[in-house]
C-alpha cells in the first residue's frame, strides 16, 4: 500500500522536476538577453555533462581509468564537421588546400551526423580497445592519453589537409537549430546510459570495478565487458564532441588538447566517481564557475588605486587545480560519491517531518 | 556413484616453478570432497585450474565426462561449476542484493526462487539486503560469498578456505551450511587448512604436499591416521 503510494509520489515528483527543468529552459530562452552568461553555461554545461557521464561510465563504473576522452571527442567533432558542413560553404572552408573530391558534395542531415560521430568514435575504440584494455590501471591511463594525443596530432597534420583542413581547422559547422537542441540530445544520451547502468550489464561493470578476480569467478567475461564499456563510453564521447563542434561553430585540433580531458576529469571527480547525477550536477557547477562566477579571478582588479594581487589572466585555472587537489585530499567521494540522487531520500525526510508533526498535534 | 569431476595429471607452473606437479583426483557426484594441505601446497591453484582462472601447463579435467581444460571461466560457470574464492571477495561497494544478482549473471530466467532459497539459508542476508557488502562482518561476508555462488545454480561448488579469518563459532555455522547445501544434492569440493573440521564432514579426502597428492581416503580414515594427526591436527602422542 505505502510502497505503491511511494512509487506514485516518485513518478509525480519526477514529472514535476522535468516540468520545472523545461520551464527554466523556456524562461531562459524567452526572457533573457541572447548574450546572457546563463545561456552559455547551460548549453556548455549540458555538453560537458554528457562527456562527463560517458567518462564516468568507464572510470567510475567499470574502474578503467581512461584519459582518452578528448581524443574521442575530437574524432566525433571532426566526423560531424566533415559530414555536415554545407556543400556550398566547403570551398570557403577549405580555401587554402582545397577539398578532397569525395568530400566536396557530401552532406548529411545533422541528426545523422551526430550518429556518425558516435559510430566512428566507437569503431576506433573497438580497434584500439583490444590491445589497450589488456593493460592494467596506470598503463591503461597512459596508453589512452597517448591515443588522444595521436588523434589530435593526426587530424592537425598536413597529409590530412584536404580532409580535416590541417592546422587551420574547420568552420561553418551547423549551429544548434534552436536553444533546446543540445538539452534534448544530451537528455536522450544520458537516459540511455542510465538504463545501461541499471541493467545487468551495469551490474557486471560495477563488479569488475570492485574485484576483477571475483567477477571472473562469477562468470563475467572480463575482456568482453571492458571492451563494451570502452566502446559505449567512446560512442557518447564522440556525440558530445560533435555537440561541442556545433556549439563552437569552428574547431581546430587544439580545441581537444589534454586540458580538455583534465577538465572533464575534474568534473567527474568533483561529482563523484560512480554517480551519474553527481557528474551532471558538478558539470553545471564547474562550467558556471569557470565561465561565469570565477571570471573575476582572471581580471586585473583595482580597489581605489590598490591593485589586488594575483588576479590576472590564467589565475582562474590555478584556483581550479587547487580545488581539484582539495577535493581529492579531503572529499574523495566528491559531491555524490557512488550514490545517485533519488526521491527515496526526500520522501523519508518528508515522512519523518510528518510523523513528528503528528505527534506535536496530539 | 559416478565421478562428476575427474582431474588427471594436472600440472601448473607459475613462471617456470611448478606449483602443482601432476595430481590425480576424483570427485564423486553428491559428496563432500576435501583437499587439505599446508600453505603453498597447491590447493588454491588446483581450484583455480578447474574454474579456468589459471591455465594449466598440462591436464585433463573431465566434468561429467567432458573435457573442460582450456575453456573460459564464464563457460565453466555456465556449465555448473562455481568457485567461492579465497578471502570471500564480495563486492564491497555493492549492496547484498546486487552481489547476489551478479552471482546469477549468466542466467536469464527468474531469480525469485533462488533469492528466496539463499535468504532461507542465510536469514541474516535478508535483513541486510540493502546494506553495502563491505559493511558486513567477516562471517556475513562469507555467507554472502556462498550465497552469491549458489545463485548460479551450481552442480559443483568449490570453496577455497571458507573458514579463513573467522571466529570458531562462525566457522561451525559455515560448516553446517556446507552440509545443508550438500544434502540438497550439490557436490562440494572444499579446500581447508582447518583439517579437523574439513575431515569431519568430508566423505572423501585428499592430502596435498608441495604439489603432489600424498594420501587419500575417506574423511574418517584420514582423521584416524597417525601421520595426519601429527602433521595437520596438531596432536602428538
Amino acid at each position: 500500500m505505502t510502497e505503491k503510494k511511494n512509487t506514485q509520489l516518485k513518478i509525480l515528483f519526477s514529472v514535476i522536476a522535468l516540468l520545472v527543468c523545461a520551464g527554466i529552459l523556456y524562461y531562459v530562452n524567452h526572457y533573457t538577453r541572447p548574450t546572457f552568461m546563463l545561456r552559455t553555461v547551460m548549453q556548455l554545461g549540458a555538453i560537458y555533462a554528457l562527456v562527463a557521464v560517458s567518462m564516468n561510465l568507464l572510470n567510475g563504473f567499470t574502474g578503467l581509468f581512461s584519459l582518452g576522452q578528448a581524443g574521442f571527442m575530437a574524432i566525433g567533432a571532426y566526423t560531424f564537421a566533415i559530414f555536415t558542413i554545407p556543400a556550398k560553404s566547403r570551398p570557403g572552408v577549405y580555401y587554402l588546400y582545397g577539398v578532397a573530391d569525395w568530400l566536396s558534395n557530401l552532406q548529411v542531415p545533422v541528426w545523422a551526423g551526430l550518429v556518425l560521430a558516435g559510430l566512428v568514435a566507437a569503431i576506433l575504440a573497438a580497434l584500439i580497445g583490444a590491445p589497450v584494455l589488456r593493460l592494467k590501471s596506470d598503463y591503461f591511463a597512459i596508453a589512452t592519453l597517448g591515443f588522444a594525443e595521436i588523434v589530435r596530432i593526426i587530424v592537425g597534420s598536413s597529409p590530412m589537409n584536404r580532409i580535416t583542413n590541417g592546422s587551420l581547422g574547420l568552420k561553418m559547422i551547423p549551429k544548434f537549430s534552436n536553444f533546446y537542441y543540445p538539452f534534448i540530445v544530451v537528455g536522450i544520451c544520458i537516459f540511455i546510459i542510465s538504463l545501461l547502468i541499471r541493467s545487468s550489464y551495469g551490474r557486471a561493470f560495477k563488479a569488475i570495478r570492485e574485484d576483477e578476480i571475483a567477477a571472473e569467478a562469477m562468470g563475467i567475461n572480463l575482456a568482453k565487458h571492458k571492451q563494451l564499456s570502452f566502446i559505449i563510453s567512446s560512442f557518447f564521447a564522440g556525440i558530445s564532441g560533435a555537440l561541442m563542434g556545433m556549439y563552437l561553430g569552428a574547431i581546430t585540433s587544439t580545441t581537444f588538447n589534454i586540458t580538455l580531458t583534465y577538465n572533464i576529469l575534474l568534473i567527474v571527480v568533483i561529482g563523484g566517481m560512480g554517480s551519474v547525477t553527481g557528474s551532471i550536477i558538478s558539470s553545471f557547477l564547474v562550467i558556471a564557475s569557470r565561465e561565469w562566477w570565477l571570471r573575476f579571478l582572471d581580471m586585473e582588479t583595482y580597489i581605489g588605486s590598490f591593485k589586488v594581487p594575483l588576479l590576472k589572466s590564467g589565475f582562474r585555472m590555478v584556483v581550479f587545480s587547487v580545488i581539484l587537489m582539495i577535493v581529492v585530499l579531503f572529499f574523495r567521494q566528491g559531491i555524490m560519491g557512488t550514490r545517485e540522487f533519488n526521491w527515496n531520500f526526500i520522501l523519508k525526510r518528508l515522512g519523518k517531518k510528518k510523523n513528528t508533526g503528528g505527534e506535536g498535534c496530539e | 556413484m559416478s565421478n562428476i569431476l575427474e582431474i588427471k595429471n594436472l600440472v601448473v607452473s607459475y613462471g617456470g616453478i611448478e606449483a602443482v606437479k601432476g595430481i590425480q583426483m576424483a570427485v564423486p557426484e553428491g559428496e563432500i570432497v576435501t583437499l587439505i594441505g599446508a600453505n603453498g601446497a597447491g590447493k588454491s591453484t588446483t581450484l583455480k585450474s578447474i574454474s579456468g582462472l589459471v591455465k594449466p601447463k598440462q591436464a585433463s579435467i573431465l566434468y561429467k565426462g567432458k573435457e573442460i581444460v582450456g575453456q573460459s571461466p564464464d563457460f565453466i560457470v555456465s556449465q555448473g561449476i562455481t568457485l567461492v574464492p579465497e578471502g570471500r571477495r564480495v563486492f564491497p561497494n555493492l549492496t547484498v542484493m546486487e552481489n547476489l544478482k551478479i552471482g546469477a549473471y549468466l542466467r536469464k530466467d527468474s531469480l525469485k526462487d533462488d533469492l528466496e532459497y539463499v535468504f532461507t539459508l542465510f536469514p541474516r542476508l535478508r535483513e541486510r539486503e540493502w546494506q553495502m557488502a563491505g559493511t558486513l562482518s567477516g562471517g556475513e561476508q562469507q555467507m554472502l560469498a556462498v550465497g552469491r555462488a549458489l545463485m548460479s545454480r551450481p552442480k559443483v561448488i568449490m570453496m577455497d578456505e571458507p573458514s579463513l579469518g573467522l571466529a570458531p563459532l562462525v566457522v561451525k555455522d559455515i560448516f553446517n551450511i556446507i552440509q545443508t547445501i550438500n544434502k540438497e544434492g550439490i557436490t562440494v569440493l572444499l579446500i581447508e587448512q582447518n583439517a579437523n573440521m574439513a575431515l569431519k564432514i568430508a566423505h572423501k579426502a585428499y592430502v596435498i604436499e608441495t604439489g603432489t597428492i600424498t594420501m587419500e581416503g575417506t574423511g574418517a580414515e584420514l582423521l584416524a591416521n597417525e601421520k595426519i594427526k601429527q602433521a595437520y591436527l596438531g596432536k602428538t602422542k
